[in-house]
């Protein structure tokens, strides 16, 4: 593991345009959602500062990944919007949203587990602005382990290996808004810490994260900005360090 | 030893020729997850342009394959992933196989329109003679066929594995909506998936068209194609490597059964194992195989099931229903209409009637997709009228028994089969036994087997009213004990196995002997209807169990509701009513009926602008039923909300 991974040395060259801008902040107004009749979102204010490291902590059930579904596109809100620097998300197609510079990442493991590394990585180059030679060499400077493993089917890797290689799209393909939904789950502590590491090097070098979390984790020390959902509201917003003493206390509620 | 060379080589040809058609198959299901049983027509749609294209119009062979392969059939792919299939997505399990299903009655009925069968069309080799090799003749059109096979297989491997686009396609499979997240577009690969699955159809249907030496059938080359389902189950519908394995082996298992087993076989046999072949070849892969899991592991309850008839309700308006049959008995004793009576036509109604019913219980109830009630049916004509001189309440018993037995027998070996795979090899008996054994000479053959009027010592059936009657008995009883089988004990366990067969098996119950016995009821009403149908027309015959007819009847009743007894008779209704005004508006009716009423569950039935209440409808049942289903199976949004 390479200790400071090589996502974008200021003098690499970046899609035009990217540099010069401040990363996107988001505005979420009174968002709701819901799956068939069941309303999971009942009504999210929600404002992500451009550039902040925000991790929305809450409990299982909270609403917290349907948040994060609802805004790169994959369900359709009932009410309320999504804005993304100032516009709004409308009814986008989630694979605009990609390409326009949102990297979502998905609960559990974002890679397809029936093509291998190598093939998961050319699927990244859809987003465009990258060709298949720069995408590996980024991920694997990043991520050596995943270079051994280039021909080895994803579904047969490790949690955490397969959670790199998930996360290797958003190192790649240079996106301006992050949204990551529980990158934590089932992971050894010294893998997550290391996959922070990561998403914190990558904040520094402009770009908006919005995490999602269920338990107060070493997400909150990357963290800038944090909040706390409960029953598909924002309950309270604050300091990783504030957030972190309330969270027991919303869950328990 | 020259003549096993000659016929490997032309099995291999065969072979070359399904294994083409099968990868069209795994394309489409890996990009799209739709079994798309219309390949065989789209094949045959493909062999009859070539001919007109080429034999007619006498263009160049090579533009005629351009247009056909090249626009035509990627063309048509587009539209019918745009207009077609988008909609499916997230329906249950049915809804893909009738529309495909009702995509092939199109397909073929246009074909029998366009292109009489009257006239004989040979399409011949595109390329011509011959070479000698190990003491054989060795055609350049066998070579040519195995030759593209083999670029086929080569192009697609290289396409899947080394290039962006095939990974694109193979990631669809996994994860559509992770593809969106990388910003490819999930849906422009399923239409690529669907225009690459119909090119490879329409080039095994070219291919294999000069194979038809005494001209092109519009069965034939459908069928010819369908040799294909059976490769790209043992394919286990993604592997490529192993489907075209597979279709080669069938194509040489096939021309040895011809060429070596047949002729030691009674003659009268060998036309009709000829035919049924293919089927055979895919009941044996479906039950031998082991089958994947399928696409849509957990399946969206958008459309809720329509309220359960209570039990006095239901005897209500059964005895209304027969009050005003026997009304209409009276009013048109006897009245011809149109070569036949009107009473007569009535009687067939009622006893499709009882299919349709039948298929209530096992696809609406139980959610096992059944193809085959017209062999059934057909089984139980056959059994009516060789049993007791063909007129007698012993042939309506050992129809209905018998057909229990069958039907139990055919869901044994078929148990851990569902969704797709129990669609097809109920496809496949059915069609073996429609085009196999309906024709033989001892069964039906062409001259159709006489069934009498039933004689009971006091009563006679044997006017127009009181045989309508009793046909309408039999359909009010059918009716009655559909309805309470729902109502039942074990209609919540087929309620249950229709929701979750995981959790069904996990409580403790038994999925197998569920199965078996469904489908025995099912079977059993059929080959009622059957006799009942028998001893309505006076003399029965392979066309009246015709296998398309069969598949027409089943979008019939899914189109009005395979989930309701009103959907069972109008479906009925309506198919005998346009069967009267002309054949080709059933299929019309059928094929484009299903392609409106799309994902709707519940059929016309279930939408919402034409749920009336009837008027004995109790008040307190509106809690029971719980609100309309909704067609687009999305929430209507802002009202009714949990306090969170």
């Amino acid at each position: 593991m390479t200790d400071a991974p090589r996502s974008a040395p200021p003098e690499e060259p970046r899609p035009s345009g990217v540099t010069h801008q401040l990363p996107p902040g988001v505005i979420v107004n009174g968002l709701r959602a819901a799956y068939g009749r069941i309303e999971v979102l009942h009504g999210v204010d929600l404002e992500v500062p451009p550039g902040s490291v925000f991790c929305l902590l809450g409990p299982n059930g909270a609403g917290k990944s349907t948040l994060l579904k609802a805004m790169s596109g994959r369900l359709r809100p009932t009410a309320g919007s999504v804005l993304v620097g100032g516009g709004p998300i409308g009814r986008t197609s989630t694979e605009k949203l990609a390409r326009a510079g949102m990297c979502a990442i998905p609960e559990g493991r974002g890679v397809f587990p029936n093509l291998t590394v190598r093939e998961n990585l050319s699927i990244w180059t859809y987003r465009g602005g990258t060709s298949l030679k720069e995408v590996e060499e980024r991920t694997y400077a990043a991520f050596p382990r995943l270079r051994e493993r280039r021909s080895q089917l994803a579904g047969t890797l490790s949690g955490g290996e397969q959670q790199m290689l998930a996360i290797s799209r958003a190192l790649v393909t240079m996106p301006r808004l992050l949204l990551l939904d529980e990158l934590s789950m089932g992971l050894a502590p010294l893998i997550v810490d290391q996959l922070y590491d990561l998403v914190g090097t990558l904040a520094s070098d402009g770009m908006t994260v919005l995490l999602v979390e269920q338990f107060v984790t070493t997400a909150l020390d990357v963290a800038s900005h944090a909040a706390i959902m409960v029953h598909g509201r924002i309950d309270r917003v604050g300091t990783p360090r504030q957030m972190a003493d309330a969270a027991f206390g919303a869950y328990l509620s | 030893m020259s003549n096993f060379l000659q016929y490997t080589v032309f099995g291999i040809m065969l072979g070359a020729g399904y294994a083409i058609a099968a990868t069209g198959l795994v394309v489409t299901y890996t990009t799209s997850g739709v079994f798309n049983f219309a390949q065989g027509a789209v094949g045959m749609i493909a062999a009859f342009c070539y001919w007109e294209l080429v034999v007619a119009s006498g263009l160049p062979v090579l533009a005629a394959l351009a247009v056909i392969l090249l626009v035509g059939a990627p063309l048509s792919g587009l539209v019918v992933e745009r207009v077609l299939m988008r909609r499916l997505h997230g329906s249950t399990a049915e809804r893909p196989v009738m529309v495909t299903l009702g995509l092939t009655v199109i397909l073929t009925g246009l074909a029998t329109i366009v292109w009489s069968p009257s006239t004989q069309r040979t399409v011949e080799s595109m390329v011509s003679g011959q070479f000698g090799l190990f003491g054989i003749n060795i055609q350049y059109q066998e070579v040519l066929l195995i030759g593209v096979a083999a670029v086929v297989a080569v192009a697609l491997r290289i396409l899947f594995h080394s290039t962006r686009l095939g990974h694109g396609l193979r990631a669809v499979t996994d994860d559509p909506q992770l593809l969106a997240m990388a910003g490819a577009s999930p849906n422009r690969m399923s239409q690529y998936g669907w225009m690459l699955g119909l090119a490879l159809a329409a080039l095994s249907g070219v291919l294999l068209a000069p194979t038809q030496a005494t001209g092109i059938s519009i069965e034939a080359v459908t069928l010819l194609v369908v040799n294909g389902y059976a490769a790209a189950i043992v394919g286990r519908l993604r592997n490529i490597p192993v489907t075209f394995a597979a279709a080669i082996g069938i194509g040489l298992a096939e021309n040895y059964v011809i060429n070596y087993l047949l002729p030691h076989l009674p003659q009268n046999l060998q036309p009709d194992i000829t035919v049924a072949l293919p089927m055979v070849f895919l009941f044996i892969a479906l039950v031998t195989v082991p089958s994947v899991r399928l696409r849509a592991v957990g399946r969206l309850t958008t459309a809720r099931a329509p309220r359960v008839i209570g039990g006095r309700e239901s005897l209500v308006a059964g005895v209304a229903f027969f009050a005003v049959a026997a009304v209409l008995g009276a009013a048109f004793n006897n009245t011809p209409f149109d070569g036949t009576t009107i009473l007569s036509l009535g009687g067939v109604v009622m006893s499709l009637g009882i299919v349709a019913l039948s298929l209530v219980l096992v696809i609406g109830y139980s959610g096992q997709i059944t193809l085959c009630q017209f062999a059934f049916m057909g089984i139980g004509a056959f059994v009516m009228g060789k049993t007791a001189g063909g007129g007698s309440l012993l042939g309506l018993l050992a129809a209905t028994v018998l057909c229990a037995v069958v039907g139990g027998l055919i869901a044994l070996p078929t148990i851990r089969l569902r969704d797709l795979y129990l669609a097809l090899a109920t496809f496949a008996f059915a069609d073996a036994v429609a085009t196999g054994f309906f024709p033989d000479s001892h069964v039906y053959g062409s001259g159709g087997v006489s069934i009498g009027r039933i004689v009971l010592p006091g009563i006679s059936f044997g006017g127009d009213a009181s045989e309508f009657l009793m046909v309408t008995f039999f359909f009010v009883l059918s009716a009655w004990l559909v309805l309470a089988i729902r109502r039942s004990y074990f209609g919540r366990r087929l309620v249950a196995l229709n929701d979750s067969p995981a959790a069904f098996a996990t409580v403790g119950l038994n999925i197998g002997a569920t199965k078996v016995v469904v489908f025995a009821v099912g079977a059993a009403m059929a080959g009622l209807a059957g006799a009942l149908y028998g001893t309505v027309q006076g003399v029965v015959g392979t066309t009246d169990f015709d296998f398309f007819s069969g598949l027409m009847f089943v979008l019939f009743v899914t189109i009005w509701s395979v989930r309701t007894v009103t959907g069972a008779f109008l479906a009925a209704l309506t198919y005998v009513v346009l069967n009267q005004v002309s054949p080709n508006w059933v299929g019309l009716f059928a094929g484009v009926g299903i392609i409106l009423i799309g994902r709707a569950a519940n059929g016309i039935l279930g939408i919402e602008v034409l749920r009336v209440p009837l008027p004995w409808t109790k008040a307190t049942s509106e809690t029971m039923s719980g609100e309309p289903a909704s067609l687009l199976g999305v929430g209507t949004g802002g009202e009714s909300r949990a306090a969170g």
